[in-house]
């Protein structure tokens, strides 16, 4: 399993354009302009690249969705809005190799036919949007991007949008309203952004760490990267991993790596070598796991699948067996609450709701009734909002209801649990009547 | 009033997008970096320089949390709370500069050096738990790196 990495090399100075160069930076999108736009996006789609911004969308095929012929204008949204829980990956990507995305931003534009790209990046990070800003310079300054690239006829332009902290905003059609200058709602759909993205127009909404894959596949070429990690869900991934770890970071691995290995080879095992409780995989938003259920387990689409959770971001969160669970899926809904853009009843009022349940089991107050409304809210947040973040919400807690129920009847108030436990009990206080 | 600068900037901006209301997000982050916060005087202001309605700046305004719809510190201080960091013990931090400076979170320290807020996930993960102080991650905390930290803040 061991792989050179392709995302993030260990070059020093590869952020600066002139070292970029050095080893072969452009060069790809050298070749993309010799080619047909279409090849491009077949090399693409051949490859098997699937979105890394949690969907796992193959990006060939999105790509094909953008009209051919149309007097519109046509745009590409690079999300850079990183917010999820326990992801860090794109920023490693804005430090280390900014370069690399760009190429792949203009090789994409190129194969799409766009003329103009939107980097979206979370206002948080403005450290990192004046390093990539300075590598856009440099691309502009170098012929990389505006104006008749590299002396074609292709011309695209790269602007910057800096969000202004709205989780929400990572969601693609709330990015594309915060792109517009609106409040960062989502957007029913259909119609879907391919035909009615951007003022109305073309548009494709393209992770981060998908863009700077672009490059890759064609220094590869599709048949080669294919063949990296899962066949399914082939490539190169960043995986982040925090919590309960010696050594947390982001790896880049080949998809279908283990988790345990993640765990046990990269992340250097956890502190003072105690047993792994749970496991969340793919940012707060994927479905916990349960430490015993990790043997096997590999991080692609299809392994945690199986293993019924989700790739979502490839941001782990590692939790020993002191880890107060219940403290964890309330910090969690409180998230999702203060992050509900309010829109939908179901999640403005849902997510809410579940926050205050889940503080009545963390301190204490719950009772067993409290766990079934808690999981009735979250099975009617599901499914029943415009954009997924209703459904990023309730995961967490229905999961953790599913994997860790023991945990929930451990905090409710002792009396309840007795009863509950003997099988539902008949009640046998005596009815007071309630005199004004 | 926007520098000059802020004000070529956003001209310049403007040519980057089909519709002037789409530099409104950048135009509020130079109003902030120069005034602090983003007053009722500013919002107006941005409205008249894109030819937009003045509520719809506020309505900006009040929808992303970055932007400061009152005035603040001279330092803004946000510990993620979230719950990588929470694992990693951010109680402890949020604790001791709560102890350090006498205020609670969303507060300012009298001499109007320090607002203390405390923040979701600001993709430091790896390395909890972490605060940032205007535009500065200060990661991989603990008690007396905090203590270095605010002392050498104005």
């Amino acid at each position: 399993m061991t792989m050179e990495p392709l995302i993030l090399p260990p070059v020093p100075g590869l952020r600066g354009i002139d070292v970029y160069e050095a080893h072969g930076g452009y060069a790809m999108l050298r070749r993309a302009i010799a080619m047909k736009p279409e090849e491009v996006t077949d090399e693409v789609k051949k490859s098997g690249l699937r979105g890394r911004g949690g969907a796992c969308f193959p990006t060939g095929l999105k790509w094909t969705f953008m009209p051919k012929q149309t007097g519109a204008q046509k745009y590409l949204c690079i999300n850079g809005d990183e917010s999820e829980p326990g992801t860090f990956k794109d920023r490693q990507i804005f430090e280390h190799n900014p370069h690399l995305l760009i190429e792949g931003a203009v090789i994409a534009a190129y194969a799409m036919g766009v003329g103009t790209v939107y980097l979206y990046i979370r206002g948080e990070y403005n450290r990192w949007i004046a390093m990539v800003q300075k590598a856009v310079d440099e691309a502009y300054a170098r012929g990389y991007c505006g104006e008749n690239i590299l002396g074609s006829a292709f011309s695209t332009s790269l602007t910057i949008h800096r969000g202004a902290g709205a989780y929400i905003c990572g969601e693609e059609s709330s990015l594309m309203n915060s792109i517009e200058g609106e409040r960062g709602y989502p957007r029913v759909k259909p119609p879907f952004p391919a035909q009615f993205g951007l003022w109305g127009c073309p548009t494709t909404i393209n992770n981060v760490e998908t863009i700077a894959n672009v490059p890759v596949i064609l220094r590869l070429g599709w048949e080669a990267y294919s063949k990296i990690g899962h066949p399914k869900h082939p490539g190169p991934i960043l995986v982040g991993v925090s919590g309960h770890v010696n050594s947390p970071g982001v790896f880049e691995l080949p998809t279908g790596v283990l988790l345990t290995d993640i765990i046990y080879k990269y992340a250097g095992g956890v502190p003072g070598n105690k047993r792994i409780k749970a496991v969340i995989p793919g940012g707060s938003s994927t479905m916990i796991l349960r430490g015993e259920a990790l043997e096997g387990v590999t991080m692609d689409a299809e392994g945690l699948k199986a293993a019924g959770s989700s790739v979502g971001t490839a941001g782990m969160i590692v939790m020993d067996e002191d880890t107060d669970l219940i403290r964890v899926i309330t910090r969690i809904a409180g998230f999702y609450h203060h992050e509900s853009c309010g829109q939908c009843t179901p999640c403005r009022e849902g997510t809410g709701w579940m926050h205050k349940i889940l503080k009545r089991f963390e301190s204490g107050e719950a009772t067993m009734a409290d766990l079934d409304l808690l999981l009735e809210v979250a099975n009617n947040i599901e499914g029943n909002t415009i954009c997924a973040l209703g459904d990023a919400a309730a995961w967490p807690v229905q999961s953790m209801i599913k994997r860790f129920r023991e945990e929930f009847e451990k905090r409710v108030k002792p009396a309840q649990a007795a009863n509950h436990a003997g099988g539902g009990a008949p009640e046998t206080t005596a009815f007071t009547p309630v005199t004004a | 009033m926007l520098s000059e600068q802020s004000l070529r900037k956003i001209e310049e901006l403007k040519k980057r997008y089909p519709q002037p209301r789409s530099v409104v997000l950048a135009a509020l982050w130079m109003w902030q970096e120069e005034h602090g916060w983003i007053s009722r005087e500013g919002m107006v202001e941005i409205a008249r320089l894109l030819g937009i309605p003045e509520h719809h700046v506020y309505g900006v305004v009040s929808f992303y949390t970055m932007f400061n719809s009152e005035p603040v510190g001279r330092h803004k201080i946000e510990v993620c709370t979230n719950v990588s960091c929470m694992l990693r013990n951010s109680d402890r931090i949020l604790a001791h500069i709560q102890d350090r400076l006498h205020i609670g979170v969303g507060q300012t320290t009298p001499d109007g050096r320090f607002t203390l807020v405390e923040a979701e996930c600001l993709g430091s993960c790896g390395t909890a738990p972490m605060m940032q102080v205007g535009d500065e991650y200060h990661e991989n905390l603990d008690e007396s790196k905090v203590d270095a930290i605010l002392s050498s803040l104005k």
